[in-house]
């Protein structure tokens, strides 16, 4: 079913705004729009419908109007021209009051830069959108506190957003637009910030809780990788118009024209894997803190029998493995360094796989991704290979 | 040419204004004449009150006060200990007092207007474009020239002193509350709008929190340029601290003088410092 339907949107900023529009009726280009009133085309002509329960990514290049055409929704930015309609009401043409409404009850926005409020705690933040509806302080607790342990940071309620991870700001900031339970999800570049690794973590959160949840999120990202993984189907930008919306297959096979071509190819380059894109989230001991017996104890939970050995900046010492700490254990030694090999192999994030893979083969440990002597991730034969024959059969397919 | 520009009539811009004064005090007399007596009516009675407390335990008050505000710490604590014992020493207690009021009452008053004022100004640029050539010319004529008009209004004493320092004091607070305001991450006032704030929900559950440590910075200055006024608001009769300074101005006694402005000067120290550390853990 229709949820979201966007009818020839226009945004056009700056002055001589009736005689742009005109010209973006003619179809002229941007730049002669541009050339001729002065006026700058945020968005041009955009149409496309979000059925209910899909997610719709919409991916661009920055400039390419994605985070203006996502703020045209909830009118954030006042569109220009054309025909915004969510459930067959016509937000465009909406009353402040019943606006309000709207995006109290209807929809909630996830921020790049996650636009928590400093000056409260989790909890008052994921309270928010409850709060200034006017719902009892009980009632909205509860619900808040619901939000927050679904994204597992109840334990954190009362600290404040800058006392988080970047990761953890964004769960909260995922935690506030659901606590409101609305319809729509808009998600501005929701985990650009963040690093890659807490980046996947998110997307397959997200992709989990969208299984339960069947909520219509619109999502935008300048990263095709992100938006193939997590869109149902993708709309891409460039200059403020829509070139072209399809499934991730129909845009990877099919391209509209050559702008996304290129783009498409510059998909496959980057996935020309490296040491990055392979890692997996290192288990280490803190030289200077822990002993054998806390170390044993994290192999046991962890179900690894060799673990990275870091100091307290995470650059790497070595490694211990489980018959040196069990060893160590028994003689009652309080801390790990006389069990730390330093013998390790160390490659940076950026070496392609494949010069990875004739290392691996011989190495007895796994192999420590690092920058500039700190730790990121560990290499462990199986991903390695995993990864690189999944490339190479969609490489396969490609050509 | 030097002839030409002698011939040229006076343009009568100091007759205008006055006649423009004329016009306000005649017809605008009972207004004027009702917040005079009550300001004065006010403000007396608030003096008696602070005179009235034991000065002592004022003294120990601001000590204690002093001391937990700074976060538990001796320092100002110390120095208002014993410079209030100085000027209370020094015979200066009753006219401190008067000077105490004078301060709060511009300052409170300048807050009074100077918020709502910056808030006004950060809402709308047409606002902001009106107001702050107007704060321009606030500031950079000299604080004498208010005088004129605050005798003209209110006579002398201390109203038209209060009147004149709020002209004077009153900037800083619409300025830094208007750039406060402003200086909100645009991301931060988008989220409150984008959960469907209403404008006055935005404005206190978001903007001004935010905006609270630049505004306060503002009204630490706006109460550091009234205390500046007290000397010159002496000149039209003005009670306190700064009559004292002008007495001792007009008899040559470079004595008294110096131990009057050394009165203010701790005057100002301990108030600086206190609403500055009541910006410091606001900001926690």
């Amino acid at each position: 079913m229709e949820k979201i339907k966007v009818e020839h949107v226009s945004k056009v900023f700056g002055k001589h705004i009736p005689q742009a529009l005109e010209l973006v009726k003619q179809q002229k280009s941007k730049t002669d729009i541009l050339k001729e009133t002065g006026a700058t085309v945020g968005v041009y002509d955009a149409s496309f419908t979000v059925n209910e329960g899909e997610i719709f990514v919409i991916m661009g290049l920055s400039g390419s109007g994605k985070s203006t055409l996502i703020r045209l929704l909830n009118r954030l930015i006042e569109p220009t021209n054309g025909n915004i309609f969510i459930d067959g009401e016509n937000i465009s043409k909406m009353g402040k009051d019943a606006l309000r409404t709207v995006r109290r009850n209807k929809m909630s926005m996830v921020f790049q830069n996650f636009g928590l409020f400093p000056h409260r705690t989790l909890l008052q933040n994921t309270e928010y959108g409850l709060e200034i509806r006017g719902i009892s302080k009980e009632e909205r607790k509860t619900k808040a506190e619901q939000a927050l342990a679904n994204a597992g940071l109840l334990a954190y309620k009362d600290q404040y957003p800058n006392q988080l991870s970047g990761g953890m700001q964004q769960r909260v900031g995922l935690a506030r637009a659901l606590a409101n339970d609305p319809e729509i999800l808009l998600m501005d570049e929701a985990f650009s910030a963040l690093d890659p690794l807490i980046r996947k973590e998110m997307q397959d959160e997200l992709l989990d809780l969208q299984q339960s949840l069947k909520k219509t999120i619109l999502f935008i990202t300048h990263d095709l990788n992100e938006a193939l993984r997590i869109g149902d189907r993708i709309a891409i930008m460039k200059d403020g118009s829509i070139i072209q919306i399809g499934t991730g297959e129909e845009i990877l096979t099919n391209p509209a024209n050559d702008y996304v071509r290129t783009f498409v190819e510059d998909v496959d380059r980057s996935k020309v894997l490296t040491a990055e894109n392979a890692m997996v989230r290192p288990v280490y001991v803190n030289v200077d803190l822990d002993g054998p017996t806390v170390a044993l104890k994290r192999m046991r939970e962890e179900t690894v029998s060799i673990l990275m050995a870091v100091d307290k900046n995470r650059k790497l010492k070595g490694y211990i493995t489980a018959d040196d700490a069990l060893a160590a254990a028994k003689r009652h030694e309080q801390t790990v360094h006389s069990i730390v090999q330093s013998e390790i192999l160390t490659v940076p994030p950026d070496m392609l796989l494949q010069d990875i893979l004739g290392m691996i083969y011989n190495s007895p440990t796994p192999i420590a991704v690092v920058k500039d002597e700190r730790l990121l991730g560990v290499l462990i034969r199986g991903v390695v290979i995993e990864a690189l024959s999944s490339f190479n059969e969609e490489a396969e397919v490609h050509e | 040419m030097n002839n030409f520009l002698d011939n040229l009539p006076t343009l009568p811009l100091a007759p205008w204004v006055e006649s423009a004064m004329d016009w306000l005090t005649s017809n605008f007399s009972v207004f004027f004449s009702a917040i005079q007596k009550t300001g004065k009516l006010l403000m007396s009675q608030v003096t008696d009150l602070l005179i009235g407390i034991p000065a002592i335990i004022l003294i120990l008050l601001v000590v204690i006060f002093a001391f937990f505000v700074t976060g538990k710490k001796y320092g100002l604590a110390a120095f208002s200990l014993i410079g209030l014992l100085f000027i209370y020493n020094q015979g200066l207690w009753t006219h401190l007092m008067e000077t105490t009021t004078l301060v709060l009452f511009s300052s409170v008053i300048s807050i009074v207007i100077g918020i709502p004022l910056g808030i006004l100004m950060s809402k709308s640029s047409v606002a902001e474009s009106i107001i702050k050539p107007i704060l321009d010319f606030m500031q950079t004529m000299p604080g004498f020239v208010y005088l004129i008009p605050a005798v003209a209004f209110f006579g002398i004493g201390i109203v038209p002193g209060v009147f004149a320092s709020v002209i004077f004091a009153l900037p800083p607070t619409v300025r830094m509350t208007n750039l406060g305001i402003r200086q909100v991450p645009k991301e931060l006032a988008e989220a409150a709008d984008s959960y469907g704030s209403t404008s006055s929900q935005k404005l206190f559950k978001v903007e001004i929190p935010l905006a609270k440590s630049t505004i306060m910075a503002g009204i630490n200055q706006t109460v550091m340029l009234s205390l500046s006024m007290v000397v010159i608001a002496s000149m039209i009769g003005a009670p306190g601290l700064g009559r004292e300074v002008l007495t001792a101005l007009q008899r040559t006694q470079v004595g008294n003088g110096f131990v009057a402005g050394l009165g203010l000067v701790i005057f100002a120290i301990i108030i600086d410092r206190l609403t500055q550390s009541f910006n410091k853990k606001k900001e926690l």
